[in-house]
């Protein structure tokens, strides 16, 4: 059963000069169940996506089914079914205790205690929120407010969990720790996650489909292996050696791409699908003692680019 | 998933809860309250003085007010500085400006029942800190004229919670003109001024000249301040002061009603 589903979505935003269309005939199905990484640079027509989903925003063309129901007649019953994350608002009640908002939260939902003490206890212990509910939401650290939005988001236990930009500005173990706690929720209740970001590194370790959105158009729609394949994306790992070198023995799917720094910087490029990270870590170490390396995922720009100039092949 | 409509009590249960975290909001902070409560009582004093001076100088009465009454009027205007909304506060236009109001309508209560229920329990916090210390001090320094009838208390309680409702009303209406226009604290300021002169807060609304007076009680801003005074007061019936207000209440309700479902459509409609 599709949760989400579009046929030719199309929003035009007036402007001082003429219309924008910020989305071009988006065709979008997504099943109850599935995590869907939808990725976009700024601007290309994320939020507007999302403002369609959820029923803030109403199509100029086309139409949109969230949950089965049409998403601007049925926002407050829609409100009832899904939850929503934004990176940038807060949802929760500024200057009281954590605890409070979901306590709120759950009366606005309408929730008997039975139900909704027994699952905010089990958000608390799998977000680890213990340590800080008694704190008023302001004094807690970003990290920790975004575990406690995500918390806030769930506390209805919705069929399709809504998350934009979630991850902007979290260290990398915040990170980490929220993307196993999402992927967690999804596997045991069926959660649909539906995650916008222009971070991919997101999207590559919780959702196995991946939509890339360009000037309102989806440029892309398939599985990370797919992408790797039609952009012939490669990683770069930058690795700080402790010796110069001149040059390395590197695995096939990997290359050299620089030396720098009198030889104590190697720059390498590699293909995900030939070779891992860890592979090619492992060989250099194995030729030079490492001190520091960096890991960058292609940008979100060149991919799309990538993907225009396979397509006008 | 099951979509059975939840009952009104349920209802009720959601509106209480914003109300109930309002008020435990405004209590955390009590430097600010120390700070306005010093303010109120300056004001009070100045208020309190200015007034019996008029009334010692129109001869020991002005429009049925002596200088007990007046003073009545001054320290239980204090009680109420600050619980009804009197000051320009555009909160609400900034959340539409900067896209928070997002977060409202995605939440399953209709926005401006959660915005009220908010605004109610703001505003019995305030009174709960305001209302002993202003009598006390009024008691103290120029005297009182309050009633003795628990009866009394409860229809002013009424009429400070319509009061409430009614100015609360006022501030949403012009704060909702965000929704189309870009910068909304020019009306706000002069909503401020003329709502402030007009509801009794500087001089009760009856000292006002005949054509002025006229035009004030066309108006819903003596229901937002004078009334729950004339109330407990007991200056003329309570009973059609509490039915002015609630008229005045169903009135801005609806137009509150009709600006936000525009306002709102145009935005879902338009963007932005």
């Amino acid at each position: 059963m599709a949760i989400i589903e579009t046929s030719a979505l199309t929003r035009d935003y007036r402007r001082r000069r003429g219309t924008l269309r910020a989305l071009d005939a988006l065709d979008l199905s997504v099943r109850a169940g599935e995590a869907i990484g939808y990725l976009g640079a700024n601007g290309s027509g994320k939020s507007t996506t999302i403002k369609l989903l959820t029923g803030i925003l109403t199509p100029t063309a086309g139409t949109v089914r969230t949950c089965g129901l049409d998403p601007v007649p049925a926002r407050r019953r829609l409100a009832r079914r899904i939850g929503v994350v934004f990176g940038q608002r807060s949802v929760l009640w500024w200057d009281l205790p954590l605890w409070d908002s979901f306590a709120i939260l759950a009366a606005m939902h309408r929730l008997p205690e039975g139900v909704w003490r027994p699952r905010v206890a089990m958000l608390v212990e799998e977000l680890a929120l213990g340590e800080f509910l008694a704190q008023p939401v302001r004094e807690l650290s970003l990290g920790q407010r975004m575990r406690g939005e995500i918390a806030a988001a769930l506390v209805h236990a919705p069929e399709l969990l809504v998350l934009d930009e979630p991850t902007i500005g979290l260290d990398v173990l915040s990170k980490n720790a929220l993307r196993e706690f999402l992927q967690r929720e999804r596997n045991e209740r069926g959660t649909t996650l539906f995650l916008t970001t222009h971070d991919l590194g997101d999207v590559q370790r919780l959702c196995e489909r991946m939509v890339i959105i360009d000037h309102g158009r989806a440029a892309f729609d398939g599985t990370a292996a797919d992408l790797a394949r039609v952009t012939g994306a490669e990683r770069v790992l930058v690795a700080d050696l402790a010796e110069p070198v001149d040059s390395l023995d590197l695995p096939p799917g990997a290359r050299l791409d620089a030396v720098e720094a009198a030889g104590h910087r190697v720059r390498l490029s590699f293909r995900p699908g030939e070779v891992s990270a860890a592979a090619l870590f492992a060989s250099v170490a194995g030729q030079a003692r490492v001190d520091d390396l960096t890991l960058t995922e292609p940008a979100i720009e060149d991919l799309v680019a990538r993907i225009y100039t396979r397509s006008a092949e | 998933m099951t979509n059975t409509e939840p009952s009104r009590l349920s209802r009720v249960r959601a509106l209480w809860e914003l109300a109930a975290a309002s008020f435990r909001r405004q209590l955390r902070y009590r430097v600010a309250i120390v700070a306005t409560m010093v303010t109120n009582v300056v004001f009070g004093l100045v208020r309190a003085s200015l007034l019996l001076a008029a009334v010692a100088g129109a001869g020991g009465m002005i429009a049925g007010y002596d200088a007990l009454q007046a003073s009545t009027y001054v320290w239980l205007g204090q009680c109420l500085v600050g619980v009804i909304p009197m000051w320009a506060s555009s909160e609400l236009a900034q959340r539409i400006k900067a896209g928070d109001i997002a977060v409202d309508l995605l939440r399953p209560v209709p926005p401006a029942g959660g915005w009220l229920a908010a605004e109610l329990g703001r505003a019995a916090s305030a009174l709960l800190v305001r209302v002993a210390p202003m009598l006390a001090l009024g008691a103290i320094t120029t005297g009182l004229a309050i009633p003795g009838h628990a009866g009394d208390w409860l229809l002013g309680l009424l009429s400070v919670a319509l009061a409430v409702t009614l100015a609360f009303q006022g501030w949403l209406l012009v704060n909702l003109a965000a929704l189309w226009v870009l910068e909304v604290r020019g009306y706000l300021n002069l909503y401020m001024i003329v709502m402030n002169l007009l509801c009794g807060l500087f001089v009760p609304v009856s000292w006002f000249p005949d054509w002025l007076y006229a035009i004030t009680l066309a108006t819903p801003f003596p229901s937002m301040f004078q009334a729950p005074i004339n109330v407990v007061l007991g200056t003329g019936s309570p009973w059609l002061a509490l039915g002015v207000q609630l008229a005045w209440v169903a009135g801005l309700g609806l137009a509150t009603q009709v600006v936000l479902r525009r306002g709102l459509t145009r935005m879902v409609v338009q963007g932005g």
